[in-house]
């Protein structure tokens, strides 16, 4: 099906600066959208643990905001370096983060925790040399 | 309470004085670890950091936090208060440390949770 409204935010690597605008965006587009309250919550907080990932975690990515009828869908897919022990990293308080992303306050190791928390819908695919996708759906009553 | 209420009460300094201070809060947290709040934050809720960088002001922004409260006197660098003006997030320094403040907030029946 063809979702009603797309966007596509590109996510660099080890961009703190300007980590937050992709995610304030897609909470901007959602509200004009009508999307509200409890899931617009859920959306904004999942955005924005997803792109600070890709910022901390990858070599660069891109995240997909696609709204359907009665779904919110979040894709993020980026270009490596990939998860090689998906568990542990679901893991809360498990993390990898350098030492610059511990100094700004983040590496607790919840991102993809709250993330699954976050979201009705949670897959996650990886592979090392490869990539991560991380598709999130949430549901609008 | 009133984040207006809130200033004398922690002997606060409003460093966004150009938003109002007429908002509600309804919970309080402390802890420094942003992607940790992330998890924890809510809307209507005081948090207490002393974590200064920008991505404070994002954080808060998407729980919809009442306001953010640097303890003991710490500033906040001139762009994240420039981002706290642009997204409506309401800056407090206090010269009470981080236990002080949470001392009198829930002292005032401000709970942990909403």
């Amino acid at each position: 099906m063809e979702p009603l409204y797309t966007g596509s935010y590109h996510v660099a690597k080890d961009d703190y600066t300007s980590a937050g605008h992709a995610s304030a965006d897609i909470k901007r587009q959602l509200k004009q959208i009508g999307v509200s309250g409890d899931v617009l919550r859920r959306v904004a907080v999942a955005s924005y643990e997803v792109e600070l990932n890709l910022v901390i975690h990858s070599l660069g990515g891109d995240l997909t905001l696609n709204v359907y009828p009665g779904l919110v869908e979040l894709i993020s897919s980026d270009i490596g370096p990939g998860i090689p022990d998906l568990k542990m990293a679901m893991k809360e308080g498990y993390s990898t983060a350098s030492e610059m992303a511990r100094s700004l306050g983040f590496g607790a190791g919840m991102g993809l925790p709250n993330m699954k928390r976050n979201a009705d819908d949670f897959d996650i695919k990886s592979t090392v040399g490869v990539g991560t996708t991380i598709t999130m759906g949430f549901h609008l009553a | 309470m009133l984040v207006s209420e809130l200033i004398p009460l922690i002997e606060a300094k409003n460093l966004t004085p150009t938003l109002s201070e007429d908002r509600e809060v309804t919970c309080g947290y402390v802890c420094d670890l942003l992607s940790w709040v992330m998890s924890h934050g809510d809307s209507g809720m005081a948090w207490v950091t002393v974590q200064t960088h920008m991505n404070v002001i994002a954080v808060a922004v998407l729980s919809e936090m009442a306001c953010v409260i640097l303890p003991e006197s710490i500033d906040m660098e001139e762009e994240s208060l420039a981002k706290a003006v642009s997204e409506n997030m309401v800056v407090l320094r206090s010269p009470l440390t981080a236990f002080d403040i949470c001392g009198r907030m829930a002292a005032k029946g401000i709970p942990a949770q909403n």
